[in-house]
């Protein structure tokens, strides 16, 4: 899922103070998992919005509201009535929700309040990490289900570089290296000869490279 | 420019590439181009070593610190009389840069590339820039040795005019797991790199041991093992060469480094550590050359190259 970490309250309040009638909106799937822009939060910084106008004697009205998902127009609409009079949307939304919720609202102004960081996972409490950079050519069956774009930080398709140490990357400690996971993973299911397989220059236009993505399916479409 | 000097320059051959394919045993050594436009530096260091190596590495921005281009410093050492090695790394160009760049390094008579990942820029003054590692070191030997065997671009396209490069690259003998390192140095060599200089060797024992895997695969045989010696000239550089990620530095050493009082003391063991190393390193099978790093110390080379019974250099 998308990874995200709220961006720090002084920064939210500069974003939000020239707005006197503002919502904050959560988005509850991703960001809600990860603690960053579901309702819990959106509550919470609506209350720190309030307590820091009252604090400089500001008048300001807080809506607090919560689709089910901002990445879909369908659950836009929802909220549509909600934030009809608002002047500004906080979006705990990741960038593609705070996106469609100005597409949705175009004559207001609509600011993040969230960092997206990264598809990622959760490998234990208040702990994520990057997984999937979602480069539109998957490989993970010639590196053992570890992916070397993502968690190589030089995203090598051939083995370590010169770096690697003790199972850690050379940018630091905290950071493993991933051909020492794929050449693990690769020992024990028995595939080691694919370390073998020189693996040519990729095409990188299924990636951020070919300009930005979209995807349409003639399948599902109604 | 006339059509005798380009013939000329198409004429000219790598001198590294001549001196190893002849069977002598190699000395290179490094020219790092400075953090500034002083074409002067980078003619001085050329010249100190005019005579006393067969070729000089040019670094390309090595730990990610913006220098002068590779290419052009690699220009003024060829005009000063040393062949250079145009290093070149992955981490700051794209597969379009990188074939420009060489096309251009070829225009200029330099024939000798060492491709390189690269340091992460986190290792750098530049910590904010965005890296490109649009291809790796294995894809970049991969596809310059068909531009250079087939004239075919990584894209396809048919290169006009041929060219041909001495491609090298490196390995570190030190990198763990070693069984995963030496796959790796397998595939760059059948990727096309004919030379390979190795990490700086201290650890003789781990050196040697590795040398053992590297001939069990026939891989001295297929390419020209080079091994890499870093000359310290103080306490404070042996130890921080020692807490480089991958180096492995023995403790003795070091000791031997502590053990010496003043400058002048801690000079002379530095460079009696590097002869004692180069020593050995000569002997072992499968080492072709050797490739001395003399980081900020550039002036003791010829000295060492000297004690070390390398001169004259072949003049092949």
């Amino acid at each position: 899922m998308i990874i995200a970490a709220q961006k720090s309250m002084d920064e939210i309040l500069r974003s939000v103070k020239p707005f006197e009638k503002i919502a904050v909106a959560g988005c509850g799937t991703c960001v809600t998992v990860c603690m960053a822009g579901g309702e819990k939060e959106a509550l919470k910084v609506a209350d720190l919005i309030l307590l820091d106008a009252r604090a400089f004697g500001r008048k300001v009205e807080v809506n607090v509201t919560s689709p089910v998902r901002q990445c879909d127009m369908e659950f836009l609409d929802d909220v549509e009535d909600e934030l009809a009079d608002v002047d500004c949307i906080l979006s705990l939304g990741c960038g593609a929700g705070v996106q469609f919720m100005a597409e949705k609202f175009p004559d207001k102004v609509v600011v993040p309040g969230i960092n997206t960081s990264f598809i990622g996972v959760n490998r234990d409490l208040g702990y994520w990490t990057e997984m999937c950079q979602g480069c539109g050519n998957c490989i993970l069956e010639k590196t053992g289900g570890i992916c070397p774009v993502s968690r190589c930080s030089k995203s090598h398709f051939n083995g370590p570089c010169g770096g690697s140490h003790t199972g850690k990357c050379e940018i630091n400690d905290e950071t493993e290296c991933a051909w020492q996971l794929i050449y693990e993973r690769l020992k024990r299911i028995g595939q080691l000869d694919r370390l073998y397989e020189i693996n040519e220059a990729r095409d990188w236009s299924t990636s951020r490279d070919g300009g930005p993505r979209r995807l349409v399916r003639g399948d599902v479409k109604v | 420019m006339g059509n005798e000097t380009n013939k000329e320059i198409v004429n000219i051959r790598s001198n590294l590439q001549k001196v190893l394919e002849a069977g002598n045993f190699s000395v290179s050594a490094e020219i790092g181009p400075p953090m500034s436009g002083d074409a002067q530096n980078v003619i001085d260091k050329a010249r100190h070593l005019v005579g006393i190596v067969d070729a000089a590495n040019v670094t390309d921005n090595q730990t990610a610190i913006v220098r002068m281009s590779s290419i052009a410093a690699s220009y003024l050492s060829l005009q000063n009389g040393v062949d250079p090695v145009v290093q070149m790394t992955c981490r700051d160009r794209n597969r379009i840069a990188i074939q420009s760049d060489l096309l251009g390094a070829y225009a200029l008579g330099l024939r000798n590339v060492l491709i390189l990942s690269g340091d992460h820029q986190s290792f750098g003054n530049h910590k904010q820039s965005k890296n490109v590692f649009d291809i790796d070191s294995v894809q970049a030997l991969h596809g310059l040795t068909k531009l250079m065997k087939e004239n075919i671009f990584m894209s396809g396209s048919p290169l006009k005019a041929p060219i041909e490069f001495f491609l090298g690259t490196t390995a570190n003998p030190f990198a763990d797991p070693e069984e995963l390192q030496i796959i790796r140095l397998e595939k760059k060599i059948r990727a096309g790199a004919r030379f390979i200089q190795t990490q700086a060797i201290y650890n003789l024992d781990r050196f040697k041991s590795w040398m053992e895997h590297v001939r069990e695969r026939g891989l001295h045989k297929e390419a020209y093992l080079l091994a890499g010696i870093v000359v310290n000239r103080s306490v404070r550089s042996i130890e921080a060469t020692a807490g480089v990620p991958g180096m492995d530095v023995p403790l003795s050493l070091i000791e031997r480094m502590r053990a010496t009082k003043g400058k002048e003391e801690a000079e002379a063991e530095g460079v009696a550590i590097a002869l004692d190393l180069i020593k050995e390193l000569k002997e072992v099978e499968g080492v072709a050359g050797i490739h001395i790093m003399a980081i900020g110390w550039e002036a003791i080379v010829p000295t060492i190259v000297e004690k070390a019974g390398f001169l004259p250099r072949p003049k092949v």
